[in-house]
């Protein structure tokens, strides 16, 4: 039975309460209601208040309440009821979790789920991709699944991991994509990438709802004779600059793909990580697709034109294939 | 500023009882070190240049970290804020390497990561403190869920200034406690100043238990500069906590004796109110306490404080062996495996 993308994650958190009593959600809306987005839907019921924690409209205190959780033993999974809203918890985030370790050896096993992205006619508030406000800070780990498969593995990998976790789970994607996953327990590392389609022209890396995209337009670009590889980055930090690095080392094209906007993205890190590292390898310049450096727009003809699409990738790889 | 309690009834009842001289040698003994300790590290540590960084104290708060602390039981979690070092000491921490902390060395609590009272250890159940202030009360928040949560009838002992309570985190907090019955006493030192900004720019109340009817949230206020009277309206707040009743607040009045920082005259602070406030010292009152109630003698103080003043020589000199981090291990423990 195919299982969509946003049940994906349920399972996973619901399989890591059953096995591990310490496991617990907190947020906005997660107990009766299920959640804005239903992913904790039936939660409550099942496993009561005491782990399913209905909180007041405070991201500061949630967040806060799961680190202070976390620091006596506990494995709290917090929810932002959309990414956008991560901003009121940013201080307990980036000044207290992300550095608890490094100051003082206290572990903070916490995990933030954020519903992010756009297409959705979110507008400004609801459509975010904020996830490199938190790559810029050392001693968290950010998470971006594209599959329901990695969805499933990777949350039951941060619920498990010892350090603070940001997950973002792109909200386009909850009920767009489904696949069959294997019955029982099993995770997906975090800080791996995966080369998603093997190709031997050009490397496109991307993460997130991008990496379908990625595989639409190398699917049109095959018919006039590319091959294209694509990369999934699946977690942007730590991130995995070895396996973009041996793709590109083999394709010596690359061009990057992200739905975040352009100024600060994951797109001029790893350029200048490949310049840096492997620059002799490269045959043409590294290109980019982006959003541009706005808010995202509200009405569906500038949110289409703000978002990176197939047709968008499609041109610069063309480009770069033909370079 | 408004009317301060005095001493309870319930305690001038006690005040013969031998158990009270005992509680009050205690009392003595870690206000003191907190005290001798501070005047190390900023009247002489700081202008050595041995300390670099900032140097934030505690002096003339002293009552309000010991006369709380004395209650936690090993499953309490604490959250001192930046002026209640002796909560360290109650906890247990070593005066050495609390010294340590301070002059940045490996054997710091923080191994040179971090400075001043930006120190925790989970092993003791202290949280440290981050910067921006009243961040700790969300986390005060999260840790009695966790104490409730494991079934233990632990508490979490939550310290803040004044100024801490302009802060959203402190109301979220606040509210995110008071609204799950959360297991949460919390310590307000009402020292008047948040920096150079007086309580009057910071405040509309007239004292930060006002705050408390909001949340539904009992709230006494108490004379922090009477270390035996802060030691009784903690007691009533954490029996309350424990009793499964929710949060507790208590307001302790004090007064900063000193600027925000070492590098800080405090010109800003009217010099009668520094003069007024000296002679409420909270040790200077403890010790005639002490004396009147024939608990102890001049000798016998003065020899506390001589052995007092020898700890912390030795403890200096086991710091200032201490080496500095090794550069090279500048990248461990980002993560867990780094």
């Amino acid at each position: 039975m195919s299982t969509t993308y946003l049940e994906a994650i349920r399972e996973g958190l619901w399989e890591e309460m059953e096995r591990d009593p310490n496991v617990f959600v907190l947020g906005e809306d997660v107990g009766v209601y299920g959640g804005a987005f239903k992913v904790t839907a039936g939660f409550v019921e099942h496993f009561g208040t005491r782990r399913v924690v209905d909180t007041p409209i405070s991201e500061s205190a949630i967040v806060g309440a799961a680190i202070g959780a976390g620091l006596m033993g506990l494995r709290p999974v917090a929810e932002m009821q959309f990414a956008d809203f991560i901003t009121c918890g940013f201080d307990q985030i980036v000044n207290f979790a992300a550095k608890c370790r490094y100051r003082w050896n206290a572990s903070v096993p916490i995990v933030v789920r954020s519903p992010s992205g756009g297409g959705i006619h979110g507008g400004p508030f609801h459509s975010q991709n904020p996830e490199m406000w938190f790559v810029k800070t050392p001693g968290l780990k950010v998470v971006c699944p594209a599959t329901a498969y990695d969805a499933k593995g990777l949350i039951k990998s941060a619920v498990r991991d010892n350090d603070p976790v940001i997950f973002f789970e792109h909200k386009g994607l909850y009920r767009r994509i489904k696949e069959d996953l294997p019955a029982g327990d099993y995770t997906v590392p975090i800080g791996k990438a995966k080369v998603v389609r093997e190709g031997r022209h050009l490397t496109i890396v991307t993460y997130g709802a991008m990496v379908w995209t990625a595989l639409e337009a190398a699917d049109e670009l095959a018919r006039e004779g590319a091959s294209i590889e694509v990369v999934d980055l699946r977690t942007l930090l730590p991130l995995d600059r070895e396996t973009v690095f041996a793709s590109v080392k083999k394709t010596s094209k690359v061009l990057l793909v992200h739905e975040d906007t352009r100024t600060g993205g994951i797109a001029g890190e790893l350029a200048v990580s490949i310049t840096e590292s492997i620059f002799e390898y490269l045959d043409a310049p590294i290109l980019r697709v982006t959003a541009p450096d706005t808010p995202v727009p509200f009405s569906p003809t500038l949110e289409e034109a703000f978002l990176p699409n197939t047709a968008k990738v499609v041109e610069k790889a063309r480009w770069l294939y033909r370079y | 500023m408004s009317t301060v309690l005095t001493a309870s009834a319930e305690r001038q009842a006690r005040e013969d009882d031998g158990e009270l001289a005992a509680l009050a040698a205690r009392c003595h003994y870690y206000m003191a070190l907190m005290r001798e300790t501070e005047d190390r590290i900023e009247r002489k540590l700081y202008r050595q240049g041995k300390i670099v960084g900032g140097v934030y104290v505690g002096r003339g708060q002293e009552a309000i970290p010991v006369g709380s602390a004395l209650h936690a039981l090993p499953d309490d979690v604490l959250l001192p804020s930046h002026r209640d070092m002796a909560v360290l000491f109650i906890r247990g921490v070593p005066l050495r390497r609390v010294f340590a902390q301070y002059m940045g060395r490996v054997d710091g609590l923080t191994r040179g990561r971090d400075g001043n009272m930006h120190m925790g250890d989970m092993q003791r159940r202290v949280v440290a403190i981050i910067s921006a202030l009243a961040a700790t009360v969300p986390v005060a928040a999260g840790a009695a869920l966790a104490l409730k949560y494991q079934g233990k009838d632990g508490v979490a002992f939550c310290y803040f200034g004044d100024g801490a309570t302009s802060r959203g985190d402190w109301h979220e907090g606040v509210n995110l406690a008071t609204v799950q019955k959360l297991p949460v006493v919390f310590l307000c030192n009402n020292n008047q100043y948040a920096y150079s900004t007086p309580l009057e720019l910071q405040m509309a109340c007239a004292n930060v238990a006002d705050r408390a009817p909001a949340y539904n949230m009992p709230a006494e206020i108490v004379d922090g500069n009477d270390v035996l009277a802060v030691y009784d309206a903690t007691g009533r707040a954490v029996a309350h906590a424990r009793a499964g009743l929710g949060p507790y607040m208590v307001e302790c009045k004090t007064f900063r004796m000193t600027g925000h920082s070492a590098h800080d005259a405090a010109h800003y602070v009217p010099p009668e109110l520094f003069a007024q406030w000296e002679k409420r010292d909270p040790i200077r009152r403890l010790e005639t306490r002490m004396m009147e109630n024939g608990w102890a003698d001049r000798a016998a103080l003065e020899a506390a404080n001589a052995r007092i003043r020898q700890e912390v020589d030795e403890a200096v000199a086991w710091a200032e062996q201490s080496p500095y981090p090794d550069p090279s291990t500048l990248l461990d423990d980002v993560y867990e495996n780094s």
